[in-house]
């Protein structure tokens, strides 16, 4: 057996090795469901129930997707770059931080200025946070997947400090929490889920016309394909790639300011609730398209929330679901090598 | 500072240690493996399981370690046979072994290591040696465990500069092609030391469910792998300065209990780890030679040109 590098692959063929690795995939998780003694079928079922099943589980599961979107699009464009923000915890966290700020000291502005204000500020938190890994890798050639996980738990510190110290609500009977935001700061809701799903799509389509028809996502392109032909081709390559990061950060920190406003109404370490990390997931399964991220994202917040719903069914750790997220993606980036070569038998024939 | 200070840096710098030897291997192979942290709870999930049922200390380090090598197999196969990328996949197995563990743990929360398990990993001086000043209680004061990770680092001190194995190795690190073209088998070699690279991280995060802390906690490294990673880099590949460079962020990790008295918060006090990293991050980048840099085939996956 040998392998050569293909020189072309059907669309056709490249879905058909997807769907079939995400096949194995599931099977690796029944056989795995099987040994613990459960009914693999029985359990993939109500983790669909629990996910889509009703109306209002339908509802919860799309509240979910809606910071896995945005922060998949952030993540995307650094990606794109092969820049391995993997940071978006933090600029989450950062982003809630700063649209906390105007939240809590600002709340008797007219809601529209107070949470446009704060829109803004959640992005320049996010933009912000992950402009240190960017300055550091264009000039020093730092490792940027390590600055930016670090700065997650800088960031998570940096919020339990505010929760248990100078923002600890003198109202919270003693608990570490921050104050609840005015109703002045709360997104509001439209067909029942917070407005963030609106600003998603409309991300979305900026982000894939940036990325599509503008000169600086073209540039953006050519530096993840290759950055001396971007250099040779006389681009600003260090300039691109700052402000292609600072939108990567400032799109998490959006995430932090609607996870804040629209869900937990108030700041807490937790609002990021592990995003940053599934959004990793869920832009490489998009194959770093825009268009994807939305059904992967909604796919994913499904695995999340109905990961919840069979431990009170079944009684097994919501971690399984981490567990299945993972087993998806080894496969997925194991077929990647089918799509890339194909296998040849040595034939007797050949060799001589 | 104290020695008693000392001598619980070194305690806090073993699994630190050990994960950063595990790491420095599997990079000398060329593969950049960001699966630390997932490897560290995959073996500290397993070593706790299998000395919390057996109270056999050897069956606890032979799990931690298979558990650790099975996590350096698969993101082997992945990134060795498959070519996939080093980064996804590497992120990927952090994301695995971090479910995987908080999922086989649920049944450990709150427990313990037995009494009789503990004692066996108590400071077992060494004569002689541990009656020198400071020297003595740091390194020949402490718990087979740490004399484990400590012979480690010399051990692989040798076999990477000392003998054929580590030559080659070092070879396939730098140019795979030209490895391959002397004859060497590239494949098996990155197998080897990717596997032997997570089993040493399993070890370490075996240290800290079972000895360090001997209690179940989820997410027990709290981006232990994540440092251990930046330390290579800091170490500039070398396993003999490891031993200093994670002594360095061991004590880090501890000053927070030691600086209670000058009243900042603890919660920004917990941060300084991950800040010195960054900082320790940055200076290395400054210093950036030719002797210091990383292997040069790091991350790209080796394919054989068509003969």
């Amino acid at each position: 057996m040998r392998m050569i590098q293909r020189t072309n692959i059907s669309k056709k063929k490249v879905i058909m090795i997807r769907v079939v690795s995400i096949l194995l995939s599931l099977l690796t998780a029944s056989l795995f469901l099987q040994f613990m003694g459960h009914n693999p079928i029985e359990v993939f079922v109500s983790l669909a129930i629990g996910a889509y099943g009703s109306a209002y589980r339908l509802r919860e599961t799309l509240t979910t997707a809606i910071p896995l979107v945005v922060t998949s699009i952030g993540i995307m464009i650094a990606f794109k770059m092969k820049f391995w923000n993997i940071g978006g915890e933090g600029q989450i966290l950062m982003g809630a931080f700063a649209a906390s700020y105007i939240a809590l000291n600002f709340s008797t502005l007219p809601k529209p200025i107070l949470l446009m204000l704060m829109f803004m500020a959640g992005f320049i938190g996010g933009g912000l946070w992950a402009l240190i890994p960017a300055l550091l890798k264009v000039h020093l050639g730092t490792n940027e997947t390590i600055i930016t996980l670090m700065l997650n738990y800088v960031a998570i510190k940096w919020i339990t400090y505010l929760q248990y110290g100078p923002w600890k609500d003198p109202n919270g009977m003693g608990f570490p929490q921050i104050a609840t935001f005015d109703q002045n700061a709360l997104l509001p809701k439209v067909f029942g889920i917070h407005i963030g799903w609106i600003i998603a799509i409309i991300i979305v389509v900026i982000v894939s016309f940036i990325l599509a028809k503008t000169k600086k996502g073209f540039e953006i392109s050519v530096i993840g394909e290759s950055i001396d032909t971007a250099r040779y081709a006389g681009m600003n390559v260090k300039h691109v790639i700052v402000l292609a990061i600072i939108l990567s950060g400032g799109i998490c920190g959006i995430v932090g300011m609607m996870e804040a406003s629209g869900v937990n109404r108030t700041l807490s370490s937790n609002v990021s609730a592990g995003y940053g990390f599934t959004a990793i997931i869920t832009t490489w399964l998009s194959g770093l398209k825009a268009s994807i991220i939305i059904p992967v994202s909604i796919l994913f917040a499904g695995l999340i929330k109905g990961g919840s719903f069979i431990q009170t069914a079944y009684g097994i750790p919501q971690s399984a679901s981490d567990v299945l997220q993972a087993l998806i993606l080894f496969f997925i980036i194991g077929s990647e090598f089918f799509v890339q070569y194909r296998l040849v038998r040595n034939t007797v024939k050949e060799a001589l | 500072m104290n020695t008693s200070f000392l001598v619980a840096a070194v305690i806090a710098s073993t699994p630190l240690l050990l994960a950063t030897l595990g790491e420095l291997l599997t990079e000398k192979a060329g593969h950049l493996n960001l699966g630390v942290e997932g490897m560290m709870l995959l073996g500290a999930v397993a070593g706790f399981a299998t000395g919390f049922y057996t109270n056999n200390p050897l069956l606890m380090l032979l799990g931690a370690g298979a558990a650790g090598g099975l996590g350096g197999l698969i993101f082997g196969f992945l990134t060795i046979t498959l070519r996939a990328n080093h980064t996804v996949s590497g992120l990927t197995l952090t994301i695995f072994g971090t479910g995987v563990s908080s999922f086989a743990g649920t049944t450990f929360i709150g427990q313990k290591m037995s009494s009789e398990f503990i004692d066996f990993f108590k400071p077992v001086p060494i004569p002689l040696l541990s009656k020198i000043p400071v020297i003595g209680p740091m390194f020949f004061q402490q718990d087979f465990f740490v004399y484990l990770a400590l012979a480690l680092a010399v051990f692989l001190g040798i076999y990477l500069y000392r003998t054929r194995y580590g030559i080659n190795l070092i070879a396939i690190g730098e140019n795979p092609g030209a490895a391959d073209a002397s004859g060497i088998n590239v494949d098996l070699y990155k197998y080897v030391h990717v596997v032997a690279g997570g089993a040493l991280c399993g070890l370490g995060g075996a240290y800290l469910a079972t000895v360090d802390v001997p209690q179940w906690q989820e997410q027990i490294t709290a981006g232990r792998g994540w440092i251990a990673i930046a330390l290579v880099i800091f170490v500039s590949w070398s396993p003999y300065k490891a031993v200093f460079g994670a002594l360095l962020f061991g004590g880090l990790s501890i000053v927070g209990f030691r600086l209670q008295h000058l009243n900042i918060s603890q919660n920004l006090l917990d941060a300084l780890p991950y800040l010195v990293t960054i900082f320790v991050l940055v200076i290395s980048s400054f210093r950036q030679s030719k002797k210091n840099a990383p292997p040069k085939a790091l991350g790209v996956p080796y394919f054989r040109e068509e003969r």
